[in-house]
This record gives structure tokens, C-alpha cells and sequence, in this order.
């Protein structure tokens, strides 16, 4: 075999553009048959772009694609899988409603003479697959009662049935409980034998580190590097992953806290969020952490009139406060920057500007009318003063960058005037330039005395700006850790339940 | 290392403003080059006479398209419209012709639109119900009041001045256009201008994210409905003016009418999307259509085929458009 034919996969000179945002510039990237090769890099880097431009999902705007030494245009996804390409997104395309089996062989329906359906080939056909998978599955269980790791493993069982010789996975272990991820494991080692190739992506340095041969990482469209794993350290993946050091990323510059702005006692939903005890001065950085699932946004709806509450109170600068709508809490004080920007927080078809004041038009109501002048005031005022980057404030939202996205809504939430700034996620989807200016932006909120209460799933931006954190598992807080005594070790701990509080 | 984003703040490349002209304004070339092509082959055609024939010809679907228009920003609909022009203008003529003064006639026009407007409201908002069903509803049992009010048509006797709203003119100009054009002066001013008109983009937009801006998502869905029932009763007075009676059978398919304006003049059913002088635009289109149609002889069945084909054609344009 040549050394051409030996890589399965050559991706040349690929460039992609969404609009304005040069989403892939120049990447050169190669898979080798037999290898499993991670991918990472902040989310927006371009990793999840290049995988979907080889699984037809998305067309290069320029570059060459070679597989197996020969040139392929990859057009669409059926395309990508004639050619033996299959990806596993991290939203899983099974059908809920029917069974194992029926999803195994989902576009590759088995006939009968008759060209009916031969359910039981469909039936045998995947207690094959299944065994190739070693997982304990009934094939005719419906697809929607099984658990999310299981889902993917079908998944993935699926894709070699189809003779997959080139596997992307996304964020495989995610979702999965750790005996899920072991059985993944497995599969994927079982897979490198037979001579396919594995892309992995992944944020996790522990697993990378476990299966991958060779590490490529991303960062704001280019490819910074391929490095075999055994040359490289995890610190140095991260340095290639933000482009500095780690401590000049995170801001937090001497901090003076003022009196308590929101205090929060016995909150609860009825359910399984509460009871919550929390306080937040004023010029002070509240971090929530805690894993997926532990109730933290579901505690920042409570606190922010989103949710209804069933016990418990709330104080703003001591007054007793009663929230029946977001728009209570707004005009309390309380600014919310949503988990989702897409789905929760922006209306992508507005301007710029609409996003902006979107939240504050009473204020800018003259004579029943809106003062329009009054309104460009005040959002170019927040363009400048936050570096928004678009063509100008009549700019349609959705065309922004993610990062200039969030940048959006904290103007938002500025625009009210608000004493406690709730962010949620805030640098989710964000690259790393934009990352540090909403740092900075924050930094400065504290300056001025505006509380900030942060959850966040990202460790290092939790522990590189909170003053305190507030560990959060299963709907309550079960260890509260100030700057100087929190570090990456207690926070796992605590927030994984494996620490005694 | 090159940022990520680049900055355009001149460098919108070429097919970027094509883009931008055909958004803002594609549906008034598409208008300007119909009446040029109509102009051109279908004789009496271009006059002002005709102009303000076609005017006064769209003006009570254009009216009706108003409040439509409001509403399918929501992402919503009204099938009700049509059964409200007959109720209106039946409680109107009949109330006239129980000795009520004009104005107070003409306004419960405007109230039994906005009564039902309420009703639809209220459940589609509160009760969180389908617009489809709730007026579709609303469309059957308005029909209903109205055929329960007077069995058959009602002449408007004697004089009260109520027939110059659909009939009468000020210098010429039709009044039934002085209303659409100070309808739709209105409406823009409501939608561009006030706190109102962004809660519906909002509410349209994502009415998720609408709330959690602070914005009372069900009062605006409820007034909206309310808003559609009022253009609707408007329209009923107007109609009723015209021929000078209360018809139980008015406005059937109304709504489709009122609802193709809306879709031809650029607005989207998935709402968020849309201005109120497209759909004007696409009042006027129809109306050129049909007009130039009518003068061309070209048979009732053929006029309905060219414009159903019609409607289909923009909205597959509007759709590749958007999809770039």
C-alpha cells in the first residue's frame, strides 16, 4: 500500500466561510487507517465545521478532499456515505417511536420477494449488528425507552453495519454514564483493529488522552497543530487551544464587595430544585457550578421570575421582592443573559439594535411613541462600549458571530440598569478574543458595583473570575468555596458528589 | 494571527446589496413591472380613472389585510375575518334602521369586530389554542350571530349618511381609499414607531426569548386578535356602506384574500418577518392583476388559475430568497 492509500482521509487547503466569519482557513488535516485522531479546540474553532464539510453536511469553499489517495466530491450525506464516511452527531438521528431493530436498518431496508418489508430479516439482521457491538439490547425495544449512551451506541452499530470505515464522533460521552462510555471505549478499540479510522471530537483531556493517537486542535478557524499524543502534555493543548497562557485569559482585578444585593432564602420549585440559600454583594462575582443536570439555570429561572416558586423568598437591597414574570424581576433589577442565545435569547431577525433595547423600550417612550433618536443613543453608546463587531446597529442579528451574539444580549441586560446581572453560560459557543473581552466587560460591571451571578460548566472561567463559588448537585448548594481555597480538584469533587461536605 | 471575524463595513460584496435591494424592495418592482406589463397590453388600462377604480377595488381587502397582517407577525392567523364583515355590517344596518344615530352605528361595527377579536384572543393567548382552530371556530359561529340577527338581507332605509363611507368622495378620491391609505398610515406608525409594534416583532420573532425580555407575551397575542377583529368590523362597515345594506352572506373567503395580501407583500406565517405597506402592495398587486385581467376578457375561471399560480410563484421566490 502506498502511503497515500494508507491515509483514509486527506483533507487539502479547506476554507469556509458563513457570511462574514471565516468559519475554516486553510486546513490541511489527515486520518490514518487504524488511528483514532482527537479534535479540539473552544467551541466555534472549526472542528465541527470540517467534520460536517467531510460528511457532506456542508461544502467547502475551497480545498480538495482525498480519500484513500483518490479525489472525491462529497455533495451531500448519502454521498458521505457511499464513501463509507459516517458521523455521529452529538443530536443523535434515531427514530424514538420505532424499534431497535426497525432504526438498525433505517434506509436499508431488507425486502421480501413481494417488496414488503421482511420484518424478520430486519429482526435477525440486527441481533448481528447488535453482537458486533456487545451490547445487552432487545431489538425490539422502542428506540425512545433507551438511554441516551445506548441510543449512540446503536448509533454507532448502525454505522458499521453500513461498513463505516471512517467514523466522526461528537462529543461521544457527553451524555453517557461511565459504563456506557467504557462499553464506547471498547467498541472504538475494536474498531481501530478491524482498520477504520476514528475522528473523535472531544472536550475531555482525560479521554483524548486515553484513546487518541495523534491530537489536532483548533482555534478560531485554523488548524494549530497535529501532534502524536505520546509528544505532547495537556498544558500545551491548551495553549494551543486559546492561543495564551492561561491566567492572562480569565480577569479579576481586586474586587471591593458592598453591601448584600439579592438575598435568597429557602428558595424552591416544589420539585427538585431547593432549598436555596445564596447572598451577592455589590461589585462581587458569583459563580454557579455544577455538572449537567444539577439545577443551575433551573435555580436562575427561580430567581429571576421565569419559573414559578413554590417556597422560600427573595430580598433586593433588603426589600422583600415577589416575581410573577421576568418582567417583574427587570424592573426589580435582576438582568438575565439565557443559557440558549439562539433559542432563548435572541430574535434573529431583528436588528442589532431591536435586540438591544428590546428590554428597556418603556423607558424610551415619548408621547406614546418611541424616541428613535434617544434609542441610537443608547445602543451605539453599548456598541462602543462592549467592541461589537458587525456591519452597524441595523445589522440582522442572526448574521452575527456567536461571540458578538452574546455581546448582544449582555447589552440587553446592561440596558436595564440592573444591580445583579445573571449570566448563564456566557461564553458557550464564543471564541476566544470575544471570550476575554466579555471578561474584561465583566470585570469592569463589578467596578461600577453591579453583582454578577455566573453559572457556568467551564471550570477555568468559573474559577478564573468568580470571588466565590457556589457548587451546586442535585437542585441545592452542597459546598460554597471562596477564590483563594477553590481549586479544579475540590470543585470535581464536590460538584461529582464524592466529597463529604 | 487573522481575527476570526472580519469587520465589513463597506465590503458588502456585490450579490450581498442584490440581496438587500430584492428584501426591501422586490414586491414594489414586482408591482411596477405588472403595471407596466398590463399598461402595455390590456387596453383602458392605464388611466387614473382605472387607478382609482383598482384602488377603491382593493380597499375593503386591503383594510382586513391590516389587522391580518399584525396578527400573522405573531405567527399567527384569523380565518374569522370574513364572518365578522357580515356581522358587522348586519348589526349596523339593522341598528340604523332602528333610529340609532350614524355614529354610534358605525362604531358598533368596529365593537362587534373587536368582541370577537377578543373572544379569539383571549383563548388563543390564555387557553394556549391553535389561532387556526380557535377562528376557525370563530369564523363558523359568527356567521352564525349574524345569520341570527336578520335572516336575509337588510336595505338601509332613509337617508343617514353612512352611504358616503362607502360610496361617497373628497376630491375625487374614493373615501373607501381615504380609509385604507389612513389604515395603513396607522398601522406603520403602531408597528415602526411604538413599543407595541417591536412587543410584536418580539412576541413573533421568538416568544420565548420575548418573555424572558420582560414582554407580557399573552396581552400581546390577545390584542393582536382584537386588532384583526376592528379591521375586520371596519371592513364590514365599509361594506355594507357600499351596497347599502346589511348582506349576511358578505366577506365569505375574505380571509383567503386578506391572508394572500399578507403572504404576497413579503410577511412570513412563521412570523417576525414582514412590513405593513408590503402587504398593501400585495393588495394593490391582486387588485392590477385582476383588473388588467377583466380588461384583457380573459375568462372568470382563467383570472383564478393566473392568480392562484400567482401566489404560489411569489411565495416559492420569497422562499429561495430567504434561503441563501
Amino acid at each position: 500500500m502506498s502511503k497515500d492509500e494508507q491515509l483514509l482521509v486527506q483533507m487539502q487547503n479547506v476554507s469556509k466561510n458563513f457570511s462574514v466569519t471565516r468559519a475554516l482557513d486553510n486546513v490541511n488535516f489527515e486520518l490514518k487507517a487504524g488511528e483514532v485522531h482527537a479534535l479540539m479546540g473552544e467551541n466555534g474553532a472549526g472542528k465541527s465545521t470540517l467534520m460536517k464539510i467531510l460528511a457532506g453536511v456542508h461544502i467547502a469553499d475551497e480545498g480538495k478532499i482525498f480519500i484513500r489517495g483518490k479525489e472525491v466530491k462529497v455533495e451531500d450525506p448519502s454521498a458521505a456515505k457511499k464513501l463509507g464516511i459516517a458521523f455521529i452527531h452529538q443530536e443523535l438521528s434515531i427514530v424514538p417511536n420505532m424499534t431497535v431493530a426497525e432504526n438498525l436498518a433505517l434506509g436499508n431496508e431488507p425486502q421480501t420477494k413481494w417488496r414488503f418489508l421482511d420484518r424478520k430479516k430486519i429482526y435477525d439482521e440486527a441481533i448481528e449488528k447488535i453482537a458486533r457491538v456487545r451490547a445487552p439490547i432487545d431489538p425490539s425495544e422502542l428506540m425512545g425507552n433507551l438511554s441516551l449512551g445506548t441510543q449512540q451506541i446503536l448509533e454507532i452499530a448502525r454505522a458499521i453495519s453500513m461498513n463505516a470505515q471512517i467514523l466522526i464522533l461528537d462529543e461521544p460521552t457527553a451524555a453517557l454514564s461511565s459504563f456506557e462510555s467504557n462499553l464506547l471505549f471498547e467498541l472504538i478499540e475494536e474498531i481501530r483493529k478491524s482498520g477504520a479510522g476514528l475522528i473523535y471530537i472531544s472536550h475531555r483531556m482525560e479521554e483524548v488522552w486515553n484513546l487518541a493517537d495523534r491530537v489536532t486542535v483548533f482555534r478560531d478557524g485554523q488548524l494549530v497543530a497535529t501532534t502524536n499524543k505520546n509528544q505532547l502534555t495537556p498544558d500545551q493543548v491548551i495553549k494551543q487551544m486559546i492561543g495564551r497562557d492561561v491566567k492572562d485569559l480569565y480577569v479579576r482585578n481586586n474586587r471591593i464587595l458592598g453591601d448584600v444585593v439579592l438575598k435568597v432564602e429557602n428558595l424552591g420549585n416544589g420539585l427538585k430544585i431547593g432549598p436555596i440559600n445564596l447572598e451577592i454583594r455589590a461589585g462581587e462575582v458569583l459563580g454557579l457550578y455544577g455538572l449537567i443536570g444539577a439545577g443551575r439555570t433551573e435555580i436562575t429561572r427561580l430567581i429571576y421570575g421565569a419559573d414559578k416558586i413554590a417556597t422560600g423568598s427573595m430580598r433586593i437591597s433588603g426589600n422583600l421582592v415577589k416575581f410573577k414574570s421576568p418582567r417583574d424581576a427587570i424592573d426589580e433589577g435582576i438582568a438575565f443573559v439565557p443559557e440558549d442565545r439562539k433559542i432563548q435569547g435572541l430574535f434573529a431577525l431583528m436588528t442589532l439594535s431591536d435586540n438591544i433595547i428590546i428590554a428597556s423600550l418603556a423607558r424610551f417612550v415619548q408621547l406614546g411613541f418611541l424616541a428613535l433618536r434617544n434609542i441610537a443613543k443608547a445602543v451605539d453608546t453599548q456598541f462602543k462600549n462592549l467592541s461589537i463587531r458587525a456591519s452597524s446597529v441595523e445589522q440582522i442579528v442572526g448574521e452575527l458571530s456567536g461571540g458578538n451574539q452574546q455581546k448582544v444580549l449582555l447589552a440587553r441586560g446592561l440596558q436595564t440598569n440592573p444591580k445583579v446581572l445573571i449570566l448563564d453560560e456566557p461564553t458557550r459557543g464564543v471564541d476566544i478574543g470575544s471570550k476575554n473581552e466579555i471578561y474584561k466587560i465583566i470585570d469592569s460591571l463589578t467596578k461600577e458595583g453591579t453583582a454578577v451571578l455566573m453559572v457556568s460548566s467551564d471550570l477555568p472561567e468559573v474559577l478564573g473570575m468568580s470571588d466565590r463559588i457556589l457548587v451546586i448537585r442535585d437542585g441545592v448548594v452542597v459546598k460554597e468555596l471562596l477564590a483563594g481555597e477553590a481549586n479544579e480538584e475540590n470543585v470535581i469533587l464536590f460538584s461529582s458528589g464524592l466529597a463529604s461536605v | 494571527m487573522m481575527s476570526k471575524e472580519t469587520v465589513s463595513t463597506k465590503s458588502l460584496t456585490k450579490r450581498q446589496i442584490v440581496d438587500e435591494i430584492f428584501v426591501k424592495w422586490g414586491i414594489y418592482i414586482a408591482l411596477l413591472l405588472l403595471v407596466i406589463l398590463m399598461a402595455l397590453i390590456a387596453p383602458n388600462f392605464f388611466s387614473i380613472k382605472n387607478g382609482l377604480n383598482i384602488a377603491q377595488a382593493v380597499s375593503i381587502n386591503a383594510v382586513v389585510a391590516s389587522g391580518m397582517t399584525v396578527v400573522i407577525l405573531t405567527a399567527g392567523i384569523d380565518l374569522s375575518v370574513g364572518s365578522i364583515v357580515a356581522a358587522s355590517g348586519v348589526a349596523t344596518v339593522l341598528l340604523l334602521n332602528g333610529g340609532v344615530p350614524t355614529a354610534i352605528a358605525a362604531l358598533v361595527a368596529i365593537l362587534v369586530g373587536a368582541l370577537i377579536g377578543l373572544i379569539n384572543g383571549a383563548i388563543i393567548a390564555y387557553l394556549a389554542l391553535p389561532a387556526f382552530i380557535v377562528t376557525l371556530g370563530a369564523l363558523t359561529y359568527t356567521r352564525g350571530i349574524a345569520y341570527s340577527m336578520h335572516g336575509g338581507p337588510v336595505q338601509i332605509a332613509g337617508e343617514s349618511g353612512i352611504e358616503s363611507i362607502g360610496n361617497g368622495s373628497i376630491g375625487g378620491i374614493p373615501m373607501p381609499v381615504f380609509i385604507m391609505i389612513f389604515v395603513y398610515w396607522f398601522f406603520w406608525f403602531l408597528l415602526e414607531r411604538t413599543k407595541f409594534g417591536r412587543h410584536v416583532y418580539a412576541v413573533g420573532g421568538n416568544p420565548q426569548a420575548a418573555r424572558l425580555s420582560g414582554i407580557d407575551v399573552k396581552k400581546v397575542l390577545m390584542s393582536v386578535y382584537v386588532i384583526s377583529g376592528v379591521t375586520a368590523g371596519l371592513a364590514g362597515l365599509m361594506f355594507a356602506s357600499r351596497v347599502r345594506s346589511g348582506q349576511v352572506t358578505a366577506g365569505v373567503g375574505y380571509e383567503l384574500d386578506a391572508i394572500t395580501a399578507v403572504i404576497l407583500g413579503g410577511t412570513s406565517l412563521f412570523g417576525g418577518r414582514g412590513r405593513i405597506f408590503g402587504t398593501l402592495i400585495g393588495a394593490l398587486l391582486i387588485g392590477v392583476l385582476s383588473n388588467g385581467l377583466v380588461l384583457l376578457g380573459v375568462p372568470i375561471y382563467t383570472q383564478l388559475m393566473i392568480k392562484g399560480g400567482v401566489i404560489i410563484l411569489a411565495v416559492a421566490i420569497d422562499t429561495l430568497r430567504s434561503k441563501r
